[in-house]
């Protein structure tokens, strides 16, 4: 296998980020897990909105990827990480290949309601689920990873840290490929003129299920991810706030790198640290001038001050 | 010689408007034909019906002998139909290279690969290959959003020959182009065409592109076919003068009927 220079570039930073994590203070190793497990959640939005969908509810398979980690634990005896995160994904393959099927007749605003739907009912059942612990939800069992289990709070966080990089990697890498091929670029090209597509012989609806379905399976493993750092799941996970948070990211960030989504994550959740501080009542004021400021000043996100500079380096 | 194409009394009705009355149209295998009629004879709708964008109200279409009818543009596309569009049908934010190597690769397949780069040295070097046959070389790398109608005309019609039809279906082929590079438009498309061995059928407002080309017209009025034949023939009808061409003392009057 040949690998390109935006693979080469995402393998040395991920690199240093492990080792960046032996010497870091554990609550930027906490902040900066969370921050990539929801980028990877951010991934599966984006590569919706390059197909021109724009999906409120991704919660959803956050939630399930989440879900599936906490119940495998404590209900199936499920502790290998690996293996609780893989059952995740697979589960969410499967919700999302029934729940295609409906979603990919829709486009728009249609689209994007249909699957906000979608993550409110599985928030109402767990609400309404006391065995899962409803509204609180529940903790998630310890875990081990290849039969190791880490001892105590740092060590598993450190774990999870590594764990988050390691699987962001192979993700970015294959998005970055996904993005290229055949599937990537005619969503891209279903986007811009469905009917096109049609007349070249080839299904829009077809594709926009398999990108959906890969979606899916992306944003379940950030789910996973989430629950094993925080040990804790709850149906927040499937609220409309969290997914309006994704797609908040996913602006932030931009569609122009695969990159983007982790460097938008960070920002996201150092501006939301900082603004709780100091402004405890109404952070949501802050976040709300930024995505302003982005939206107005970088509308292809955060990304194009990177590639405007690479551009000028170019001239 | 063998049909390709058949319609049999097909109507399409848009509430009180009739766009297609009863058409029987018989086309052979290697044929040239012309579709004239003026705005809103129906040329575009019996095209749209054809190719599975529109249903038909009644009647029945046959390709190469088998029913079409209700099957899904892709489909009849897949089966050996294709089709350019009055206003050019293009990936607007894409370059004209990479419009092209979509089209290559939904020519491939139908099921485009999820992990191997679309953009292959062999494609590459297909389209570039296109872009040459059609003289639109230097567009490669222009979005589409950058390029003159004319040429996006031409990416359109490339695009539907890829997948190498069997009949070819072109609504305007010409329409936004300016009237001197009309011919050098049509002549590179006719070219193409040729090579492929193609049906075509295409709408033209122009009488001296149709008389140019064409072996045979069919000339729509109000949703009905009011003159089938020779170009000679069709052109010198009554009906034709007074309902389709007007009443053009000789050749060379700007855009005929528009
Ligand atoms: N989708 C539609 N809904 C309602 N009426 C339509 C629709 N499409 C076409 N029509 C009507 O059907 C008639 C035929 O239209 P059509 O587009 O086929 O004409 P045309 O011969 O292609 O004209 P032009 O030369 O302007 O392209 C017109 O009266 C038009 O208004
Ligand atoms: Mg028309």
């Amino acid at each position: 296998m040949r690998f390109d220079k935006t693979e080469i570039s995402l393998a040395a930073v991920a690199i240093a980020l492990v080792l960046f994590g032996f010497v870091s203070p554990g609550w930027l190793i906490f902040l900066l897990t969370i921050a990539f497990a929801k980028a990877l959640v951010v991934q599966g939005v984006v590569m919706q909105m390059r197909s021109g969908l724009v999906s409120f509810g991704q919660g959803l398979f956050y939630c399930i990827g989440g879900y599936t980690v906490g119940m495998g634990g404590q209900f199936f005896g499920i502790h290998d990480a690996i293996a609780a995160l893989s059952l995740g994904m697979l589960v969410a393959i499967a919700v999302a290949m029934v729940l295609g099927l409906l979603l990919t007749r829709y486009r728009d605003i249609f689209f994007a309601m249909l699957s906000l739907a979608f993550s409110m009912i599985l928030f109402g059942i767990l609400v309404k689920s006391p065995e899962l612990g409803s509204t609180d939800g529940f903790n998630v069992h310890n875990w081990t990873i290849f039969g190791w289990a880490p001892d105590g709070g740092e060590s598993s966080q450190h774990t999870v840290f590594t764990l988050t990089i390691l699987a962001g990697l192979v993700i970015a890498v294959l998005i970055h490929r996904y993005t290229k091929a055949g599937i990537g670029v005619i969503c891209e090209a279903v986007r811009e003129n469905e009917v096109r597509v049609e007349y070249l012989g080839l299904s829009p609806r077809w594709l926009l299920y398999g990108n959906y379905v890969s979606a899916a399976a992306v944003s379940a493993l950030g789910g996973g991810l989430t629950a094993l750092a925080t040990g804790h799941v709850d149906p927040e996970m499937a609220y409309w706030t969290t997914s309006g948070e994704f797609i908040f990211i996913a602006l932030l960030g931009g569609l122009g790198h695969v990159a983007a989504p982790f460097i938008a994550a960070v920002v996201f959740s150092v501006v939301r640290t900082y603004a709780i501080e100091l402004v405890p009542h109404t952070w949501q004021m802050i976040l709300g001038f930024t995505l302003l400021g982005v939206i107005v000043f970088l509308p292809k996100g955060l990304w194009s001050l990177v590639s405007r500079k690479k551009a000028g380096e170019r001239a | 010689m063998t049909v390709i194409l058949e319609t049999k009394s097909l109507n399409k009705e848009f509430g009180a408007v009739i766009a297609a009355k009863d058409l029987d149209v018989r086309i052979s295998k290697g044929e040239i034909v012309g579709v004239i009629g003026s705005n809103g004879a129906g040329k575009t709708t019996f095209i749209n019906m054809v190719t599975g964008y529109l249903k038909p109200t009644r009647g029945e279409i046959l390709f190469n002998g088998k029913s079409i009818l209700g099957h899904s543009p892709r489909a009849i596309t897949r089966a050996g139909m294709a089709r350019s569009f009055q206003v050019a049908q293009l990936f607007p934010e894409m370059t004209v290279l990479d419009n092209l190597i979509v089209a290559l690769a939904a020519a491939e397949s139908p099921r485009p690969s999820f992990l191997s780069p679309l953009r292959s040295d062999k494609r590459i070097a297909r389209a570039e290959d296109i872009l040459r046959e059609f003289g639109v070389e230097n567009y490669r790398d222009s979005l589409v959003t950058a390029v003159p109608q004319g040429a996006r005309k031409l990416v359109d019609i490339a695009m539907a020959l890829i997948g190498n039809p069997q009949m070819l279906l072109l609504d305007e082929p010409t329409s936004g182009v300016s009237m001197d590079e009309k011919t050098g438009l049509m002549d590179t498309v006719m070219n193409a065409v040729r090579q492929h061995g193609v049906t075509v059928l295409f709408v033209e407002h122009d009488m001296d592109v149709v008389e140019r080309y064409v072996s045979r017209v069919l000339a729509f009025y109000s949703g009905e076919i009011i003159a089938d034949g020779q170009p000679s023939a069709v052109l010198a009808d009554e009906r034709v003068r007074d309902l389709v061409t007007g009443h053009r003392p000789t050749h060379k009057k700007g855009n005929g009927v528009s």
